[in-house]
């Protein structure tokens, strides 16, 4: 059944669908009841499934996320909203201490199937804690599962499969590809939490995106075929498990790679990206593979925000710099 | 307060029934003898280290037994005897200091959360726990634990705000016991008493005597009917002593005089309840020794955890990266062995 959704509404459809399918989802933050969250993707559920379902909490979110575990615990599934990227800080020691380690600490006994939905990253003209790129904190600690969709679709699907997953997911919702629209297949097989995907095919070099960066890399890889150079771009859907596979076979056929993330470079997941693929395909590169990221400053305020923010010409820039027999 | 210090009844609230106060005072003397075995399990280098609850079992006695079967117990790391005085084996309780895993039983046979290391987060997990069950209908009681220094984490004042605006069915016990670790109450509050904090959330605080177990068997067994029948959270200081250091890794001579601690000492709440009801019989002194025994052949076993459980239970299903590190693991095991 395809239909024409933003990313936001193909979240919303997703919730709608979990809370339909299932009485243990239950759905709760900051905004997120009557209101229909700060940008709309909880729109219209409190109505549809009252408020026990769907409700507002203290504005707290340790509170938010360490109620969640509880929850989780006696046989709920939780998906909380954190309003914004920077706002879920608050929360990490319950996401650090608890969230991640709850199923490792009691060997299995308490699992936590919950999800906590993230907005991040920037490109919004937000101010100060709101465009922070927090996907390397969570991904740094054993037992969560961070999950980054880059179009409608994966949003529906990968949100779906977060849901259902037995283990917590941190999902990252890129807040500038909320509006963006596209027709989306609701009951089209999803992919599994972990799997990459190749956006597009190319044949000269990889580049390699998740989340946010994945469209300014597909429009990188465009302009690059107007140039004569063929760029493959790989989306990587999930962060945490990491798609080795995927990635590793797509790098093997073009032997040269970059790297694109909204993250500050520095002990970032494109830095683990760039670690992983050098290890396990050295034969295979022709070049030192590169990163194009934020720079290691934080995030800036709204009006030098594109100076930050990896854009064409910088990955254009990168690939240029991939050490080509002809250059 | 319903029992002195010496033993006399003060009549200020209805006393527990003599069955109560009978299995309370059991339950006691073996808490005491599980707090003396793990102290000696430690000197004996068996335990890695134990905070013990020594002077404070009265506390730990009554928040396990005014629970039903259905209800929950979120303790702390020195709430152990409150985790054995549920059903937890005495042995799979201390798991953590032995030092095998992070936690020895299962959750959800007892009812018992894992022992919480980190201060006042697990209160919100009692808070979690208790709003499923009520989402559910259920009648379930949570029962949750944290010490004196714990009120001043933020996850303490969220727990009782959120359970307040949720009405959620969680009785919280704090245990003021004078320090956290080194410091003083006087460090932590400003407030009249901890109580008092139940008035910013809207929820009714209550004092108790930590060292006379039928006033906690009142207050405590009053505060979860109170939470069953859907009138909302509840917070209990109950005002206790940790007669022995912060851990056996403590001197606590640096921060408290002995004078103090002798006074305590005068407060015990076993040797109350012996002046009230006479020596513990027999029945009672067995059973303790045979607590003893039973922790003394398990803590010297051997370790329960294999190495190949470092990988198992991070996620449901592992993932590629940790297939792989457990077989450079095993491998350079082999190769060891």
């Amino acid at each position: 059944m395809n239909e024409k959704l933003s990313m936001a509404q193909a979240l919303n459809r997703a919730l709608r669908d979990a809370l339909a399918e299932d009485d243990s989802v239950l759905v709760f933050g900051e905004d997120v009841g009557p209101l229909g969250g700060v940008f709309r993707v909880t729109d219209g559920l409190a109505a549809a499934f009252g408020e026990r379902r769907v409700f507002d909490t203290p504005l707290a979110e340790s509170g938010i996320v360490g109620m969640a575990v509880g929850l989780a615990m006696n046989g709920m599934r939780p998906v909380v909203e954190m309003q914004f990227d920077a706002f879920a800080y608050p929360a990490f020691e319950q996401v650090v201490s608890h969230v991640a380690k709850m199923r490792n600490r009691t060997r299995g006994k308490v699992a936590l199937p919950m999800v906590i939905r993230v907005p991040y990253a920037g490109g919004i003209g937000g101010v100060e804690h709101h465009c922070d790129s927090s996907e390397a904190y969570y991904a740094h600690t054993p037992g969560l599962q961070v999950v980054a969709p880059a179009d409608p679709a994966d949003a529906y699907a990968l949100l779906r499969a977060a849901i259902a997953a037995p283990d917590p997911v941190v999902f990252l919702e890129p807040k500038k590809l909320y509006w963006v629209k596209e027709e989306v297949d609701t009951t089209a097989p999803r992919p599994p939490i972990g799997r990459a995907v190749v956006r597009r095919e190319g044949t000269d070099a990889t580049l390699i995106a998740y989340g946010p960066s994945v469209p300014v890399a597909l429009e990188a890889a465009a302009v690059a075929a107007q140039e004569g150079r063929s760029l493959q771009v790989v989306d990587l859907r999930s962060i945490v498990p990491f798609d080795d596979e995927t990635v590793c076979a797509a790098v093997s056929r073009t032997g040269r790679a970059v790297v694109v993330a909204e993250a500050a470079g520095f002990a970032s997941v494109a830095s683990e990206v760039v670690a992983r693929v050098t290890e396990r395909c050295f034969h295979s590169l022709a070049a030192p593979i590169r990163r194009v990221t934020g720079f290691d400053i934080p995030f800036p305020p709204p009006k030098l925000e594109h100076l930050q923010l990896p854009g064409v010409d910088r990955i254009l820039d990168a690939v240029d710099d991939l050490q080509w027999e002809d250059a | 307060m319903l029992i002195d210090p010496d033993g006399v009844p003060t009549g200020a609230a209805r006393m527990p029934d003599d069955a109560a106060l009978t299995t309370a005072y059991e339950k006691l003397i073996a808490g005491r003898r599980f707090n003396d075995q793990a102290y000696a399990l430690v000197r004996q280098g068996r335990l890695a280290v134990y905070p013990s609850s020594h002077g404070q079992e009265a506390c730990q006695v009554a928040a396990a037994q005014v629970l039903a079967d259905g209800d929950w117990l979120f303790p702390t790391y020195r709430d152990t005897v409150a985790a054995v005085t549920r059903g937890v084996d005495p042995v799979e309780v201390l798991t953590l200091l032995k030092g095998d895993w992070h936690n020895g039983y299962d959750p959800y046979e007892h009812h018992v959360a894992p022992l919480a290391t980190p201060l006042a987060t697990q209160l919100l997990h009692a808070v979690g726990v208790a709003h499923a069950a009520r989402l559910r209908d259920e009648p379930t009681v949570v029962m949750a634990l944290c010490g004196d220094g714990a009120t001043s984490e933020g996850d303490f004042h969220e727990a009782l705000n959120f359970a307040a605006v949720f009405r959620a069915p969680v009785v919280f016990l704090v245990q003021n016991n004078g320090f956290a670790i080194s410091v003083p109450l006087s460090r932590q509050s400003a407030a009249p008493s901890l109580a008092h904090k139940g008035i910013g959330y809207g929820i009714k605080g209550e004092r108790v005597d930590g060292n006379d177990v039928a006033a906690l068997l009142a207050v405590l067994g009053a505060a979860v009917e109170r939470a069953r029948a859907g009138q909302g959270p509840q917070l209990v200081e109950a005002h206790t002593y940790r007669i022995q250091a912060h851990t056996n890794a403590d001197d606590a001579g640096r921060y408290r005089d002995e004078a103090e601690v002798a006074s305590w000492a005068k407060r015990d709440p076993i040797a109350r309840l012996a002046a009230y009801l006479g020596p513990p019989s027999a029945a009672a002194n067995e059973a303790a020794e045979r607590l003893a025994e039973r922790m003394r052949d398990g803590i010297n076993a051997d370790v329960t955890a294999n190495p190949g459980d470092l990988f198992e239970y991070v996620y449901a299903t592992p993932t590629p990266q940790l297939l792989e590190q457990r077989a450079l693991l095993q491998d350079e095991m082999s190769r060891e062995s």
